[in-house]
């Protein structure tokens, strides 16, 4: 981690004197403008031109970048290890997918004004309350925040107030993600069973289909992740922040301090909900469908692998671990088809085992090779958290 | 962030890592140069679907080579692209796209699920593919660039419950199933059949699973009771691939038998049925438009193909298997008939394309994009085999929308030239819906 | 059924022809025109010609018989020899002649034409098959037969089935047979045969009930309505109890799954994803067993008890050996590797072996059920797994409570340090109770093979379930994870009548999180030094 300035700054500034937020920012910002040119500017069929297909990929990682930080946040800095943040992104995505549902309006296969084609076919007389509103698209977008934010409120109020912690809180919230993922599965609730919400047509009136509008998502998404990453940072190195990482490597003390340990808790874990909403958000207009499989325990368990790999407390190991593994799954599952999970598989392992800070502490032991002996020689329990 | 820049420098961060990477790269350059035609395969070869898609890639890949040593097509060599969509909805958008507009591949033959296929869809109509689906599903859809080769719901679960209504004179029904789409539209439109042929609402239970449900103790319980009235019943059995094998197994424990209370299902083939001791189930049922017992000599060529290509001597064969074997013959005759791949000109001649089934019969491409099958219903053996005990006189052609559900009663598709719609309304006489717009 | 009856005096001849030696010639075979008959596409036609061929006589018509009901009486196409198929696996069978039942080398099914048969010829052929049984000596068989007549009695057995009951000695089979009159009467509306009904609780009893009870006849319908309440009663009772034993069930099933996780999550604090691919191992040995051993699946499963326990425990070594040893104090991290060994082993079984799911066959002392009583039926499988899940559990308890291992492994959980100068070898404990954790996971596959797909998602299905078992019990206690696998499974059947089964599995869950708000560490919390950790 970086040392904190400690001069009385505004909080949500502060990330912008680190060297490695302008660096973050400066390489992201440049990506994001590369792609751009290379997509626009140079022709088809050129060597260097990004085409719509690789656009929308990259999009489609930069939502799972800011799942993984939104991971991290609650995971490196407090030391919560969620294994069900795939349902706070899968609600979101749900939230957006609802309001693009509305938006297909009467164009469905049935030409219902109102209701989706999945509740024509189902019998529904009417729209469940739930999804009224939802073709407003500045309530779809609060909901997209709201609604995963209140989950959390009410999870982490019972779990942080009851001191549930560990590997108890991992379990429960995988629980949490299960649960919904088969609620989400009945037809019964409204939200399209195993098949999801698809079929969507258009967002704020651009077409989803063409590639200008690819574009646009993947540099909002590039401009969310640049945000969320900013907002992690100040929250990361405000007193905030600094209690939090108290609680994570002994929480009992903290509260000893006098710290009511739980607020804090609670604040960080719904802001992380709420992020992990908004990639969620991102992600369903950019790959055009959302079903309960986000909900299943094992999403969740792959988005802490991404952040494990990159390299856990630090934030760019977060996105870095989600581009790296979600690239090499899109690699892997077009040239080796039958093997690509042996070569996953391996990497797993071989991060763990060789790289135990990620690349992230791969990146920094190269720069700070010698100071990083020095730490490991002074605190040689470090590890245990 | 090096991934995030452009192609090169991310195909060198993917060699990096594995050096495959780039030999893959390198053959796709290779193989541009000698201009085969490229036939993509969308299944998946991992996740909870790859029990059932990943014989259906070797299937399309035995038809290819089998295509190829009879010349290719045009003159041409077909070459297979396979990508794996890992059992990930989304990731199956992504891989159809990859194929659509990286790979640049003719034809697709791929999907399982209805959610796979719903998920596919927008990619496939944007990009203007060619999509054959090759299983049974909920129907309720035509797509101007899908071809469905799987039977609609008129096309296996009507004929089956007329068979057990008429023949086996059951009168009280179970309808059970996995909770999903395609069993929610069975069994609607079967609730719909069923009562339109007088059976009362007390005479018929629905019941739905999870996913992979492995405990069936007390359904299996329910539905003896429920068979306790005094009146024949069946089970109508739309339960999903894995939950079968624990389905069957307490079925035979509990002691159920097809005798007393018949089971036909529409999800069970040979190939679930390969990972059952059957001894217990002969004579339970399943509806299919193929059965690898058919006994044909066209069949019989199609197996001994198969087990050559598998190498193994105990392999199956089943109804997914014929569709994509039905669909590729299509797709083939049509480019002959077409003279280009070019999938504006395939798709118009596709239509009223006639090949030969497995079955001893004719299957032909109709304008709504569906085929016509013959159903047959078969009873289960102790060899893990159906014995065919009942068939359609002739072929059924497949209803995309079906004339039991309230939305698509008035609704037909027909993709040849002056209509141009996958539902037009007759009653309001205009092509509802979205799908006008295609262009 | 009224052919049933034509079939009877038919079939007592046979049965006493049987066994009569006879020289059988190949031309001019009375057989021939008998089997002849058969290969017609009308099912009517077929039950004629199944008549002709009882009546006929003929010694080896029951071996045609049961050919026919097992789908082997086959003809091939060309010379239009009649042939019974003696393995119909694969695409080349060896036969034998129908008419001389002398083996006839290999066909290939190409060559064949099947004699079919269908559900309502096969019941025909069964009972009449199952009626000759109450000739039998055999006390059981011909109780077991008389329960198959049950509702299929027909005007035309009425006499001859009185005489049987007044010959017979056994009292069980008299009741089954005046029961299976009774039903028949029931049937024709006569009042009285209520009173041989009353407090029966067979479905067939049930069924008949239930139709007098809607008759017009307003006292054949109170005195059915009367009949069937008594009978609610007594179910009510079995059904309460069989609710229970589905709940056993389904948790013994929990318990097998989570037992091998709370060793090597519960007591050694790695994060095993790959617990379910040990499961799945365990599965498949059996599966490899059987294979071994052809024909003898009984004795394959037993030995796969040891094999199973083997290979998972050699897998468990190797993942500690290879991965989980230079993560020492790292349990985090444990979860990152051991997934993508979970990768690795779930596709190592699709390549090597097959995606598809494999056969695994229960042997005959596991299927079908045990009676309690005519209501109330226990399947054998899940009865075995139950007791074995007990079983496992009991040994783990010995193994940790009374051997030097177990002592050692609560030694070295509980201080590392303080243990290794005690002079305990750790690295050599943590292998042991690794191998132990493993090889447990294994025999659950082994288990679970006789209840569930032997494929490559075996262990994906039981991943989550473990842990949540594992923490709902209280992390590192055994009892815990005994109680709380069997309290949900319990719970969840209870709740699955009412709500469904997607539901009652949703509540279960929520009671999880709600519960863990209650006790945040589990149903039984760890004490004092070990609680640390």
């Amino acid at each position: 981690m970086q040392s904190v300035d400690s001069s009385q700054r505004f909080w949500l500034t502060r990330p912008f004197r680190e060297r490695a937020t302008q660096l973050f920012l400066g390489v992201l910002f440049a990506a994001l403008l590369l792609v751009t040119v290379l997509h626009l500017a140079v022709p088809q069929g050129h060597p260097l031109h990004v085409t719509a297909y690789t656009v929308n990929l990259f999009g489609k990682y930069l939502s799972y970048a800011l799942l993984a930080v939104s991971v991290d946040l609650v995971w490196g800095y407090l030391g919560i290890l969620s294994l069900g943040h795939g349902a706070f992104f899968a609600i979101g995505g749900y939230a957006m997918g609802m309001y693009l549902m509305r938006q297909i309006g009467d164009r469905g296969t049935y030409g219902d004004p109102v209701l989706p084609d999945f509740m024509v076919f189902l019998n529904w007389d009417s729209l469940p309350w739930y999804w009224l509103g939802f073709d407003m698209a500045w309530f779809a977008f609060v909901m997209v925040l709201v609604a995963p934010g209140l989950l959390a409120l009410v999870f982490g109020f019972l779990a942080f107030r009851s001191r549930v912690t560990g590997v108890y809180l991992s379990i429960i919230t995988q629980a949490l993600t299960f649960a919904l993922m088969l609620a989400f599965f009945r037809n019964e609730m409204g939200f399209g069973g195993n098949n999801g919400l698809t079929d969507f047509r258009e967002l704020l009136g651009f077409d989803l289909r063409t590639d200008a509008t690819r574009l646009g998502l993947f540099l909002a998404t590039g401009v969310a992740l640049a945000l969320g990453y900013i907002l992690c940072r100040a929250i990361v190195t405000s007193k905030l922040g600094r209690v939090s990482v108290a609680t994570r490597d002994a929480e009992a003390r903290t509260r000893f301090l006098g710290y009511r340990v739980e607020r804090f808790q609670l604040f960080v874990f719904v802001v992380s909900a709420m992020l992990a909403g908004l990639a969620g958000a991102l992600y369903v207009p950019q790959v055009g469908i959302i079903n309960p499989s986000e909900f299943s325990p094992i999403f969740s368990i792959e988005i802490v692998l991404w952040v494990a790999l990159g390299g856990r407390a630090t934030l760019y190991g977060a996105v870095i671990g989600a581009l790296l593994v979600n690239y090499a799954k899109t690699v892997f599952t077009g040239i080796m088809p039958d093997a690509w999970l042996f070569a996953l598989g391996a990497l797993f392992v071989f991060v763990t085992v060789f790289l135990p800070k990620g690349v992230a502490g791969l990146l920094a032991h190269r720069k700070r090779k010698t100071q990083e002996q020095k730490n490991q020689a002074r605190k040689p329990q470090e590890a245990t958290t | 962030m090096i991934t995030l820049q452009r192609q090169p420098h991310a195909r060198y961060l993917a060699a990096a890592l594995v050096s495959a990477a780039v030999m893959g790269a390198s053959s796709q350059a290779l193989a541009q140069q000698d201009d085969p035609i490229k036939v993509g395969i969308l299944h998946s070869l991992s996740g909870t679907m790859a029990i059932s898609e990943t014989v259906l890639k070797d299937t399309v890949e035995m038809l290819i080579e089998q295509q190829n040593d009879a010349g290719g097509l045009l003159g041409r060599e077909l070459e297979a692209v396979v990508v794996d969509p890992a059992s990930d909805w989304p990731l199956f958008a992504e891989k159809a796209r990859e194929l659509l507009a990286q790979e640049e591949v003719d034809v697709i033959f791929g999907n399982w699920t209805s959610v796979s296929r719903k998920s596919v869809l927008p990619v496939v109509e944007e990009l203007n593919g060619l999509l054959f689906y090759p299983v049974q599903y909920e129907g309720e859809e035509s797509s101007e660039n899908v071809f469905y080769t799987g039977a609609a719901p008129n096309q296996q679960a009507i004929p089956a419950v007329d068979y057990l209504m008429n023949e086996v004179g059951v009168e009280r029904w179970v309808l059970a199933g996995t909770d999903y789409v395609y069993p929610r539209t069975t069994n609607k439109i079967l609730d719909a059949y069923l009562k339109s042929h007088g059976v009362s609402d007390d005479d018929i239970m629905i019941n739905y699973t999870p996913f992979g449900h492995s405990d069936w103790q007390n359904i299996v319980s329910e539905i003896k009771q429920f068979g306790n009235e005094g009146k024949k019943t069946a089970v109508v059995s739309t339960i999903n691939g894995d939950a079968n094998v624990p389905f069957y197994r307490e079925l035979g424990n509990q002691g159920v038998n097809a005798a007393d209370i018949p089971v036909v299902a529409f999800s069970v083939g040979e190939q679930e049925l390969s990972g059952i001791d059957t001894g217990p189930l002969v004579g339970h049922l399943a509806a299919w438009n193929y059965f690898m017992s058919v006994d044909t000599d066209a069949n019989y060529d199609f197996i001994d193909a198969w087990i050559e290509h598998t190498g193994d001597e105990m392999a199956v064969t089943n109804d997914p298997m014929e569709a994509h074997y039905i669909g590729f013959n299509m797709w083939a005759e049509a480019v002959r008939k077409a003279e280009t791949t070019d999938v504006d000109a395939v798709k118009d001649a596709i239509i009223g394309v006639t090949v030969p089934n497995l079955t001893g019969g004719y299957a032909a491409m109709m304008p709504n994009h569906h085929i016509t099958k013959p159903v047959l219903i078969g009873e289960i053996q102790d060899n893990g085999q159906f014995s065919i005990v009942w068939q359609t006189p002739s072929t059924v052609a497949g209803d995309a929308w079906s004339d039991y559900l309230e939305g698509s009663r008035d609704l037909i598709s027909d993709w040849r030239k002056p209509m141009e719609c996958g539902n037009y309304n007759v009653v309001e006489g205009s092509c509802g819906g979205g799908e006008a717009e295609t262009e | 059924m009224r052919m049933l009856s034509r079939f009877l005096p038919g079939l007592l001849c046979l049965c006493l022809l049987f066994g009569l030696p006879q020289a059988v010639q190949a031309q001019d075979d009375p057989g021939q025109p008998l089997l002849e008959a058969l290969d017609t596409s009308s099912y009517a036609d077929k039950a004629e010609a199944i008549e002709v061929i009882i009546e006929s006589g003929d010694e080896r018509s029951r071996r045609w018989l049961e050919a026919l009901l097992n789908g082997k009486l086959q003809r091939h196409k060309d010379n239009q020899r009649f042939v019974i198929v003696l393995e119909n696996r694969g695409r080349h069978w060896p036969v034998a002649d129908a008419l001389s039942f002398e083996e006839a080398g290999e066909m290939s099914r190409r060559e064949l034409d099947r004699i079919g048969i269908n559900n309502a010829l096969r019941g025909t052929l069964q009972n009449a098959l199952s009626l000759l049984d109450l000739y039998v000596d055999d006390a059981d068989q011909r109780r077991d037969a008389a329960r198959d007549l049950l509702g299929n009695v027909d005007a035309s057995m009425v006499e001859p089935l009185k005489a049987v009951i007044e010959n017979e000695e056994n009292a069980e089979v008299r009741r089954l047979l005046s029961q299976a009159l009774a039903i028949y009467r029931l049937d024709q509306g006569d009042v009285e045969a209520i009173a041989d009904l009353e407090g029966s609780l067979n479905q067939q009893v049930r069924s008949v009930l239930n139709s007098a009870a809607r008759s017009d006849d307003p006292v054949l319908a109170d005195a059915a309505s009367a009949a069937l309440a008594g009978i609610e009663q007594k179910l009510k009772l079995n059904q309460g109890l069989e609710t229970l034993y589905f709940g056993l069930s389904l948790g013994s099933v929990l318990v097998l799954a989570a037992i091998g996780l709370a060793i090597t999550f519960g007591v050694m604090g790695v994060i095993n994803m790959a617990h379910g691919e040990l499961i799945m191992l365990g599965a498949y040995t059996t599966w490899g067993m059987q294979q071994l051993l052809p024909g003898q699946p009984g004795l394959a499963l037993v030995l796969s008890i040891p094999a199973g326990f083997l290979v998972a425990a050699l897998a468990g070594i190797a993942i500690e050996r290879g991965v989980i040893q230079f993560l020492k104090g790292r349990p985090l991290e444990t979860l990152l590797a051991t997934f993508g060994v979970s990768l690795i082993l779930q596709q190592l079984v699709r390549t090597v072996i097959s995606p598809q799911n494999r056969t695994v066959v229960s042997p005959e002392w596991l299927s079908g059920s045990v009676m309690i009583n005519e209501g109330l039926s226990l399947t054998l499988n899940r009865l075995y797994v139950l007791g074995f899940a007990l079983l496992v559990f009991a040994g783990l308890m010995l193994v940790m409570r009374k051997t030097r291992l177990g002592l050692e492994v609560r030694a070295v959980t509980q201080n590392r340090a303080m243990a290794r100068s005690m002079g305990i070898r750790a690295t050599r404990v943590d292998i042991m109770t690794f191998a132990l954790g493993s090889g447990v996971a294994g025999l659950a596959g082994v288990a679970l093979s006789q209840l569930t797909n032997v494929g490559p998602n075996l262990g994906q299905n039981y991943i989550i379930d473990s842990f949540m078992v594992v923490v709902f019990g209280g992390v590192g206690n055994l009892w815990g994870t005994l109680v709380a696998g069997l309290s949900l499974g319990v719970i969840n059947q209870v709740l699955e009548p009412w709500v469904g089964a997607v539901l009652a599995k949703i509540i279960v869950l929520v009671f999880i999180i709600l519960f863990i708000q209650k006790r945040p560490k589990g149903l039984f919390p760890q004490k004092g030094r070990a609680a640390e950790g």
